[in-house]
């Protein structure tokens, strides 16, 4: 592979992990904003959970969380499965900071050293190869149809 | 029911991402089918694809017990206590998919691993 390949393959993989991240974070969030205003009993039926899907925060989690699916998914094909892991568990530790700070949940010391550990796990793994299997990743793509 | 939540979501979620890892390996998505006139077209060839299919079988599973999770549990505790399936999955990259994990790679999944559980207390 060409090193401006490389450079530009490099690039892509950065920016969608950006945004898979951020649907992820952002998804989760309304999601769960969602789940804590409506104070319905989900039980096992499988209606409360449709008719729940249906309210504006579930819905918009649920739309963001479809987008953050489709672009892992997307990511999953040009990167490692060892190396997205790792590098979008970022969305952990901002799904922390946003349950602080919209929801006061308590974070404590013990949540902010796990934080720590994950913020050096993503550095970690960001200095290895984002791709160690398939590193031509234009020689076998889908079809467009 | 908490753990029982967190266990389904992390089996779940093993298989959907393996399968998903495994599958889109074969056949990559390039950056031109991601242009809106092409985006349908790359989603149908996706769904005929019989491993993504089941993988996101998976992930509904996943999404239906992570909406049931959030219903009992913080937020702060309910995204970040899945991520147990981090340190699985690297194993089963290196074992199932192949993946050259280095030892910088093992180091950060195993802090990743860590800080999760820190989280999750």
């Amino acid at each position: 592979m060409a090193r401006g390949q490389a450079v530009r393959v490099d690039l892509k993989t950065k920016l969608l992990t950006i945004f898979v991240v951020c649907t992820n974070v952002l998804g989760n969030f309304s999601m769960s904003w969602g789940m804590k205003h409506q104070a319905v009993d989900l039980g096992l039926s499988p209606i409360a959970y449709i008719r729940l899907i249906f309210t504006p925060w579930v819905l918009l989690g649920t739309t963001l969380l479809i987008l953050w699916l489709l672009s892992r998914m997307t990511l999953l094909g040009w990167a490692d499965l060892s190396y997205v892991l790792p590098m979008t568990s970022i969305g952990y530790v901002a799904s922390a900071v946003l349950g602080k700070v919209f929801f006061g949940e308590v974070v404590t010391w013990q949540r902010w050293l796990g934080t720590l550990l994950i913020v050096a796990g993503i550095i970690f793994v960001g200095l290895t190869s984002a791709n160690t299997t398939t590193l031509d990743t234009s020689s076998k793509q889908v079809p467009a149809r | 029911m908490k753990w029982i939540m967190v266990a389904i979501i992390v089996g779940s979620t093993v298989l959907a991402d393996v399968l998903q890892s495994f599958e889109m390996k074969r056949h990559t998505v390039a950056v031109e089918d991601l242009r809106p006139g092409r985006v349908a077209g790359m989603l149908a060839s996706l769904a005929r694809r019989v491993p993504l299919v089941v993988a996101v079988f998976f992930m509904a599973i996943s999404f239906f017990a992570f909406m049931k999770l959030l219903s009992v549990a913080d937020l702060s505790f309910a995204v970040p206590v899945t991520a147990a399936s981090v340190a699985l999955e690297t194993v089963l990259a290196r074992v199932i998919l192949k993946e050259k994990v280095t030892a910088w790679r093992w180091a950060g999944a195993l802090s990743v691993a860590c800080g999760v559980a820190l989280l999750a207390m």
